[in-house]
Parts: structure tokens; C-alpha cells; sequence
């Protein structure tokens, strides 16, 4: 069983290290900006008042605690397994993002800014940022990758509806890991000012950390809402990991639960042997990418290479540090789901419960079908289903071919 | 000859020493070469080769272009050490941590110093996370230079200041590598806040591009340092010789800056 080599509470790390991983590779010129993040998130997160109006938030607006669903239908195609829904979709804004972004655009109040700015891939946690924003009258400019801002196109149009400025960056893959390096620039020139609205658990300390104290309420809850439906814990957590805010978020309640499996499923692109994916536990090495040492999908001489997925919330060349460290000491377990074997989850979850998940999280439902089928009848499996699948029917239409004549039938 | 020893002998001279960036490999390795020795016989004093990276979160757009188009044409690190052992002059290495961290750090220290390679700077490891690096660089005896900020507090100052020898590199305001059109006013506050608390030679860095911008940072830093003019200078050829013989007629410019001061120095 994994995790039991492990005596100490695993809940109990707060970074900056998560043994050989995390620190703070950054520029001098952001480290005060950090220190001052760091004391406080820390004093906010022990402030009664800052924790009741999340709390409050979190209950009339995000739409917190999200409900558990149970996927009978869904499980007759995982090995009989009872199959439970951790239903981060129906959060207001569509996905997990919005804890975190609420957490933060919070934070930045507290620290007397105005502006807050932010990368995104899928447009989740652009999404979120904007929204938060809006909401509490700050100042929002996002950074997007132009190669997502095509295939999430209905992000973009909600971003700027909301207010947001929505910024193409043109370097490097035009992807996650660009409109990342985009921000910090933007974050060194302004962080008078500015908040660097973080929405991955990555980046420098505090970042990872952090992100995860925003995220932990999914895994919170959900301890609480399985022990209430099943009368025990899950066997198997399952989480999509890109950064890895959703898997981290869900898993925190369970570290210390050395009976929990926990399981994330990485990006597998056209499959980790064909160097087009973005399983950078799986398939990446120990480097340092914006701002922390992690698994970092890279050459031979250190340079990051480009990510594949199809899905733009997963298409990023690292990992939180934190689950770096959790596949290291062997707490957490991480495999790649390529492409193809995310979209048939896909489709089998919209026609079976009639629930359209995101692609990333698509492929947690392909991880817990394997899980679910290892298991048997006996088994429980807890899935994060972290968003919402709208913002993918362009990519689903032309995978499945469904704008042509005759189709779907 | 040390980068400090270098600067120190610029200062007996009355003037402030001149720093010039390049990256290796943009346009080409050989290029990038040449450049590099144009500079210093257009009266540079110290080289830092760069080290193309393929997320450079500290350059704007002109150095993220050139480098972008280094890597496309398959500069490696080994190119760096090079560039390092072909320029006549004290050199650096310039890099974005991870990939010393991939080539090995102790690898690093003993391939730059056979390379006749005066030490690194290390625009994105702090002191903080340096304690390999220090221990490399201490057994090579190459020189570690480390930054300085606006933001910086007198404690990270001293910190910077102790972990770095060689000089002690100001980057004078918040934001990333290009050329501006008035030098920062906040880099000579900076630079009277680290002379408070360190002996070590203090060289200004971001935004100084041209003969006048040069001296008005003469008059009160040790050193001017200087990249994108360089950059522009190559990028904006129309062919590789042309780029040569124009960075070092900036290298010239910049050179008589440093040699008239402008200002009084405080």
C-alpha cells in the first residue's frame, strides 16, 4: 500500500521544499513580492474574517459544497465499481478554478492592489480570474497562449464579456507555459500594483502552496460527502494533473489516509512514447520551470520542450512540486492517458449520465475506468470531475465528427 | 584577468567599465563569435556570452527573438563556453538557472573555468538557492555574480552582496531586458544603497543603450552594462559582417560614454 513508508502527517508541508522539489527560481526583483504574498496568505488564511466572507462566497456565489454525484451507468463500463462524481463543474464559472481565484482575488484586496493578472490555457482560470474581478472591482489582464485562444474561442468572448483584458501571446509554443512566462514579465514591471493571480499549484513559493490551501475545500468536502453516501473512504482518488490545482485540491484530505489511493492522470497526447504529450511525472526530468524544481518536460540541454494534448487546460511541461514529491516518496501514483482514450471517457460519460465533462477532466474518468475495472464490484472510486465540458464542443464536434451530415446517429 | 579586477582597473583609470551582452548562436554561432570580439575591440571590457533558454521570463521581446532564433538554429551551453574561451576579454556566462542545473553544477564550474570563462551571472537564482553553486564556484575560483533590485531590502542587499564576488550586478528598474529612452531614476538610489553595505564593485544593468545614457550611469555606478543595443544592432544588419562592424561601432559609442561621466556624482 502506498504512502506507509510515510510516518509523519503529509498534510501538515507548507513548502517552500517538498523534499528536492519547489524553492524559488525567480529574479530578485519578485522576492519581496513573494515574501510579502507568503505573510499574507498565511495571516488570511488564520483571519476569521478573511476565512467567513470565502466562506460566505464560496456558499452564495461560487455554489459550495458541489455535490457528489454517483455514476451507475457510467460504472458498468468501469469493472462494476461504484463510481462517485466530485461535481467541480457546477461551480459557478464551470470549474474548480473559481476556489482559488476567489482565494487570491480576496488576497489581493487584502494587500491593498488594484490589478490583478493572470495566464490561462483552456480559459478556466482566466475565466475565474475574471470573474473574481469583476465581483470585487479589480483591475483583470489575461494571458493567453494565441494557439488556445483558437481552440478555446468561447473562453476568450467570456473573459472580455466580464471585463478582462485578454492578451495573445505570440512566443515560444503560444501555449500555457508562454502566456506563464508573458505574466511574470508583466508581474516584475508592475507589482506595485499587481497580483499575479497564479491558477496552477506551480510557479515560486508561496504559489504551490497556496493554490493548494484555496483547492483543499474539494477534497474536504468530498472526505465527508463519501463517508456520508458509503460509510467508509474511497479506495482510488482520481484527478486530472497538468499543473495539477484540481488533483492537489482533492487529494489534500486523503495524505494522511494511507488506505486512499490516490491517482493522477497526466496528459498522454499521442502517447508518452512519441515524445507528443504532456505526462511530465511520466515521461518528463528534474528541472526548474517558472520558478520551482520539478519534472520538467525538457531536451537534453535543459530546454523546455513543447507539450501536446488535446485538451489546453493539460498542455503544460510541468508539475505542481508538490506532486512531484508525492510520486517520489510514492504517496501518489501518476500515469498518462493519451488523447484517445480521454475522449472515448468523454463520450462515455455524456451519453451514460448525461453530464459533458471538460477534456482535462476526461481524463480522470479514463483513469477511473482502469481503476474502477482493478477494483471490481467492491470498489469505490472517487473521480474530480473539475470542469465542465462547453468550452470543448468545438474540439469534441470535429474529434467525433459531428458537424457532418448523418453524424451522431 | 577577473571581471573585478577588470573594473577596479577601469576605475584607476577615472572612468566606469563598459559590460556587453550577447547571445551565442544569434544570428549563428560564429557570428555571435565575432560580435562578441568586435565589442571588446570597440572598447568593452567584460563579455557576458548569454545562454539561449527557451523560456527567458526576464528578456523582452528584442533578446526573446534573438534567442528564440538561437535555439532554432541548435545552440547548446557548449556553444557558450566556446564564445567564453574565444573573447579576448574577462567573460562571463550569462544563464537562466535550469540549464546549469541540467548540465550538472559542479560540471558547469569546471568546464568554464577550463574555458577561461571568469564566472556566471545568475539573473534567476537567488543567494537563497545557491549553496551548490557557491561551493562550484568557490573551487574554480570563478566569480558569482548575483542582482539587486528596487524592491531589494537592505537585508537582501547585504545578502546579495556577500554571496557574490566579481561585482554586484544593479538591475535598475522593474521590468525585463530592452532599451529605454531615459535611463531609470531608481537606478542611482540603488546603486548609493549597495555601496552602503558592500565593497564589491556595483554595475548598472536594464535600460542603458546608448553613448549619453552610458555616461549619465557612469557617474555614479562602476559599470554599464549593456545587451539589447548590441541585440538590435546585429538583428537590424542586413548580413552577418555588416552586424559585426555595427556592434562595435555601438561597443565605440558606449565606450566614449563611460570615459565622459555626465552629472555630478553625488
Amino acid at each position: 500500500m502506498h504512502g506507509q513508508a510515510v510516518r509523519t502527517p503529509l498534510t501538515g508541508r507548507t513548502g517552500p521544499y517538498f523534499g528536492g522539489f519547489g524553492g524559488r527560481f525567480i529574479p530578485e526583483a519578485l522576492v519581496a513580492a513573494l515574501e510579502e504574498l507568503d505573510a499574507a496568505y498565511r495571516d488570511a488564511l488564520s483571519d476569521p474574517d478573511f476565512m467567513a466572507r470565502l466562506d460566505e462566497l464560496h456558499r452564495t456565489y461560487v455554489g459550495r459544497p458541489s455535490v457528489i454525484t454517483e455514476a451507475p451507468r457510467f460504472a458498468r463500463h468501469a469493472g462494476g465499481a461504484r463510481i462517485l462524481l466530485k461535481r467541480e463543474d457546477l461551480n459557478h464559472t464551470g470549474a474548480h478554478k473559481i476556489n482559488n481565484a476567489m482565494g487570491q482575488a480576496l488576497l489581493t484586496l487584502q494587500m491593498g492592489k488594484t490589478r490583478v493578472i493572470a495566464e490561462t490555457g483552456a480559459g478556466q482560470h482566466g475565466v475565474a480570474t475574471a470573474t473574481a474581478a469583476a465581483l470585487l472591482g479589480l483591475d483583470a489582464v489575461v494571458y493567453m497562449g494565441e494557439v488556445d485562444m483558437r481552440r478555446q474561442e468561447l473562453n476568450v468572448v467570456r473573459m472580455r464579456l466580464l471585463g478582462a483584458e485578454v492578451i495573445p501571446v505570440t512566443s515560444g509554443s503560444r501555449t500555457l507555459k508562454d502566456a506563464m512566462n508573458e505574466a511574470m514579465r508583466d508581474w516584475v514591471t508592475n507589482v506595485e500594483n499587481t497580483h499575479y493571480l497564479i491558477g496552477s499549484a506551480a510557479g515560486p513559493h508561496p504559489f504551490p502552496t497556496m493554490v493548494r490551501a484555496f483547492q483543499q475545500v474539494i477534497g474536504e468536502e468530498a472526505r465527508r460527502q463519501v463517508l456520508a453516501l458509503a460509510g467508509r473512504l474511497p479506495d482510488v482518488v482520481c484527478a486530472c494533473v497538468g499543473g495539477g490545482s484540481n488533483a492537489i485540491g482533492i487529494f489534500h484530505a486523503f495524505l494522511d489516509d494511507p488506505e486512499v489511493e490516490l491517482v493522477g492522470l497526466e496528459a498522454g497526447g499521442d502517447g508518452v512514447e512519441t515524445g507528443r504529450h504532456a505526462a511530465s511525472v511520466s515521461g518528463g526530468a528534474l528541472g526548474i520551470l517558472h520558478g520551482n524544481r520539478t519534472y520538467v518536460l525538457q531536451d537534453a540541454h535543459g530546454q523546455t520542450m513543447e507539450s501536446h494534448s488535446i485538451s489546453a487546460g493539460l498542455d503544460y511541461p510541468g508539475v505542481g512540486p508538490q506532486h512531484a514529491w508525492l510520486h517520489d516518496i510514492g504517496r501518489a501514483r501518476y500515469r498518462p492517458v493519451d488523447d484517445a482514450a480521454a475522449m472515448e471517457a468523454f463520450a462515455l460519460l455524456c451519453r451514460t449520465e448525461g453530464i459533458i465533462p471538460a477534456i482535462e477532466s476526461a481524463h480522470a474518468l479514463a483513469g477511473a475506468i482502469q481503476e474502477g475495472r482493478r477494483l471490481g464490484p467492491d470498489g469505490i472510486v472517487l473521480v474530480n470531475l473539475s470542469g465542465r465540458g462547453d468550452k470543448d464542443v468545438d474540439t469534441a464536434a470535429r474529434y467525433f465528427g459531428l458537424l457532418e451530415e448523418g453524424s451522431g446517429s | 584577468m577577473s571581471a573585478r579586477a577588470t573594473i577596479e582597473q577601469a576605475r584607476r583609470e577615472g572612468r566606469a567599465a563598459l559590460i556587453g551582452y550577447l547571445p551565442v548562436g544569434f544570428p549563428d554561432v560564429a557570428t555571435s563569435v565575432a560580435a562578441m570580439r568586435a565589442m571588446v575591440a570597440g572598447g568593452v571590457d567584460v563579455v557576458e556570452v548569454g545562454l539561449p533558454y527557451s523560456d527567458p521570463l526576464m528578456d523582452g521581446p528584442l533578446i526573446q527573438r534573438a534567442t528564440e532564433a538561437a535555439l532554432a538554429g541548435g545552440v547548446t551551453p557548449a556553444d557558450g563556453l566556446t564564445a567564453v574561451r574565444e573573447v579576448a576579454a574577462p567573460a562571463l556566462v550569462m544563464t537562466y538557472w535550469t540549464l546549469v542545473d541540467r548540465y550538472g553544477v559542479a560540471r558547469f564550474a569546471a568546464d568554464l573555468a577550463a574555458a577561461g570563462g571568469a564566472g556566471a551571472i545568475t539573473p534567476d537564482l537567488i543567494p537563497d538557492e545557491a549553496a551548490a553553486w557557491h561551493a562550484a564556484a568557490d573551487d574554480h575560483g570563478l566569480d558569482r555574480v548575483h542582482l539587486v533590485a528596487p524592491t531589494s531590502t537592505p537585508e537582501r542587499l547585504t545578502l546579495a552582496a556577500r554571496s557574490s564576488r566579481g561585482f554586484l550586478y544593479a538591475a535598475s528598474l522593474m521590468g525585463v531586458t530592452g532599451e529605454r529612452d531615459v535611463v531609470s531614476t531608481t537606478a542611482k538610489d540603488l546603486v548609493a544603497r549597495a555601496k552602503e553595505v558592500t565593497d564589491l564593485p556595483v554595475c548598472v544593468g536594464l535600460g542603458v543603450g546608448t553613448g549619453t545614457q552610458a555616461a549619465e550611469v557612469a557617474a555614479f555606478a562602476d559599470g554599464v552594462i549593456v545587451g539589447s543595443a548590441f541585440v538590435r544592432a546585429l538583428m537590424d544588419a542586413p548580413d552577418p559582417a555588416s552586424g559585426v562592424a555595427a556592434v562595435e561601432a555601438v561597443a565605440r559609442e558606449l565606450a566614449a560614454g563611460v570615459r565622459k561621466p555626465s552629472g555630478v556624482e553625488a
